[in-house]
């Protein structure tokens, strides 16, 4: 038993003991919702572009909802969490809360009320968020139109039912303080630290969390998941074939694509979406830390990268040449399927400069240690942001039975990728594709 | 020679395996309500059905339909009959150069199979990937609700006792 668990066990001992109180007082009630004139207009600023790189809209608002009214169904391990009002609705939102009371549930997890927060709510990355900044935040959020929205009641199971069990769930995996900059580094980098450990929570999705949704730490950024989706190791293990370098980086996550890695998409897409809004310094900043962190040896050998990029050019205009045979007649061969199907754009001459899709030799996607986003793709497509500019790509998911995705999918690993061949595409599918027709 | 289920007919057709399910409705079987747009599944207007969801029948090789149920906007009415959809199409004037409205009528049928009822956002965000150069959207909004309604009272008269 490490000190960990024992840690844990007393303070459920302790909570038990105190009848599942916090030991914490509750707010004394404020009258009424600050004033929206008395926050400084270059603060309120300031808090727009942190919550940019916050993604807290994503999270805060349902789809076709009023921003940040909450209402978002979270799917964890335990049930089902619904999102918070965080307009500052004095009855259904956080209007009646103080500059303290945002800052403790920012840096320690707990409401106004004194109850504790699920960790869906990643204060366990906010905690590193200065004061400073939470302040800039708050004045933000309190200064968005007020919207009466009830948040429904969560769906979980026990003991996550029971609030006080967080508490359990702190004292594993909570570590509380502000982050604590690397002097040996250069302050851009340290910035982007700050930012990805902190604010923009990115490990929520990018590290592999255990059995009981805590962050397995040793394996900071080393690829998780989110809503179904792999999120990509941002560590030397990342799939990328074409080494990540700062300025690409920085492209994706401003633009939302990047002509030798890939497109943004699923959970990832409203991420750049958010920030598009960020401070162009803060998002440089990420790009640094992320870039520093996917260091590898090979990044450094000159003409790498063009090589993976001819490579893959190579074998996609080979593709489209070789499967055009008339041999692949069988309604399961994903040769034929791609042939069919995808053909058109992925390795035809594009229509337009602007219409050349990424190779897929060379996205993530295609070379994950996980299937899912590939067969995502393919069933869902790309779909740009309603009203805004992006890769649009139809999803097959009517076009084509399971049997032909998977088909389809072990083909574009064998073909396109050296990779081994991924060994759950069966039940992936089946599982994407219930998930999206109980979406519909 | 591959076998094709199109509006409940089974026609044998011989082609590659790898043409595009359009060029076979349009070129060999004279079905040609479906339109060739771009030919990269970015417009609509060749939508089609299979196994009741909309397809674009563009990027659709007959090789993976063997099998499967196919209906296009042939299936839905005639001149003399045409169906709901058709109907309120007719009645909303909701083709200008008419170019999309065979693929907008044929992804509004797939989702008023499903649900008989969608509110306005269902029925915009089921829409979105089919275009309208003409800018008919408003009308063609219109007229899949005014069908909706129209399948929803024939529906009801159907399930009732006659004589009620």
């Amino acid at each position: 038993m490490n000190l960990k668990t024992i840690l844990a066990g007393s303070t459920l001992l302790g909570l038990l003991a105190s009848g599942g109180s916090v030991d914490r007082p509750l707010v004394a009630a404020v009258p009424a919702s600050p004033e929206r004139a008395s926050f400084d207009a270059a603060l309120v600023a300031k808090g727009a572009e942190l919550a940019a790189v916050g993604n807290c809209r994503s999270c805060h608002t349902q789809p076709g909802g009023e921003p940040f009214a909450g209402g978002l169904p979270l799917s964890t391990l335990f049930g089902t969490i619904y999102s918070t009002n965080i307009t500052p609705d004095p009855d259904t939102g956080i209007g009646r809360w103080t500059g303290e009371d945002f800052l403790r549930a920012m840096h320690d997890g707990v409401d106004r009320g004194g109850r504790q927060l699920y960790p869906a709510f990643p204060y366990d990355h906010f905690t590193r968020v200065t004061a400073l900044d939470v302040a800039a935040i708050y004045a933000f959020i309190m200064t968005r139109e007020p919207v009466r929205a009830e948040t429904p009641p969560n769906r979980l199971r026990f003991p996550a039912r029971f609030r006080p069990a967080i508490a359990v769930w702190k004292a594993l995996y909570f570590e509380p303080g502000v982050y604590r900059p690397d002097r040996s580094k250069s302050a851009v980098w340290n910035r982007g630290a700050y930012l990805v450990d902190g604010l923009a929570h990115c490990g929520a999705c990018h590290t592999p969390r255990n059995a009981l949704g805590g962050e397995n730490k040793r394996q900071d950024l080393g690829g998780g998941e989110a809503e179904r989706w792999h999120a990509s190791s941002l560590t030397e293990t990342s799939p990328a074939p074409v080494p990540w370098s700062t300025d690409e980086l920085y492209d994706y996550l401003r633009r939302g694509h990047e002509q030798r890695h890939g497109i943004a998409a699923g959970p990832m897409a409203p991420v750049v979406h958010n920030l598009s809004g960020a401070a162009e310094d803060d998002v440089r900043a990420i790009a640094v830390y992320v870039a520093s962190r996917m260091q590898r040896p090979e990044s450094a050998r000159p003409g790498a990268a063009d090589a993976a990029v001819a490579t893959a050019k190579e074998r996609e205009a080979g593709a489209v040449g070789g499967a055009a045979g008339g041999n692949a007649t069988s309604t399961g061969d994903g040769a034929s399927v791609f042939a069919g199907a995808c053909a058109g754009c992925h390795g035809a001459p594009p229509a337009s400069p602007s219409a050349a899709p990424v190779a897929l030799g060379l996205t993530t996607s295609v070379n994950a240690p996980d299937p899912r986003n590939a067969i995502h793709i393919v069933l869902e497509g790309l779909w740009p942001e309603p009203g805004a500019k992006g890769a649009l790509m139809p999803g097959f998911a009517g076009e084509l039975t399971d049997r032909q995705v998977i088909a389809l999918v072990d083909y574009l690993r064998a073909r396109f990728t050296e990779r081994p061949a991924w060994t759950d595409v069966p039940e992936r599918v089946k599982e994407i594709r219930q998930a999206m027709q109980s979406e519909r | 020679m591959i076998e094709l289920n199109i509006n409940g007919r089974t026609h044998a057709i011989d082609a590659d395996p790898n043409t595009p399910l359009l060029y076979v409705l349009r070129d060999q079987l004279a079905l040609s309500g479906a339109k060739f747009g771009c030919g990269l599944g970015q417009c609509g207007a060749c939508t089609v059905m299979v196994d009741g969801q909309a397809t674009f029948s563009c990027l659709t090789p007959i090789s993976v339909l063997p099998g499967r149920r196919i209906k296009t906007v042939e299936g839905l009415g005639t001149i003399e009959q045409p169906g709901p959809l058709q109907r309120a199409f007719i009645d909303e004037q909701a083709a200008q150069c008419g170019y999309c409205i065979a693929g907008m009528i044929m992804r509004a049928q797939a989702l008023l199979e499903k649900n008989p009822s969608p509110s306005d956002a269902e029925i915009r965000r089921h829409m979105m990937p089919n275009l309208c150069r003409c800018g008919t959207h408003m009308r063609i909004l219109r007229a899949v609700r005014r069908a909706a309604e129209r399948m929803r009272v024939t529906a009801a008269r159907e399930t009732q006792p006659p004589d009620s």
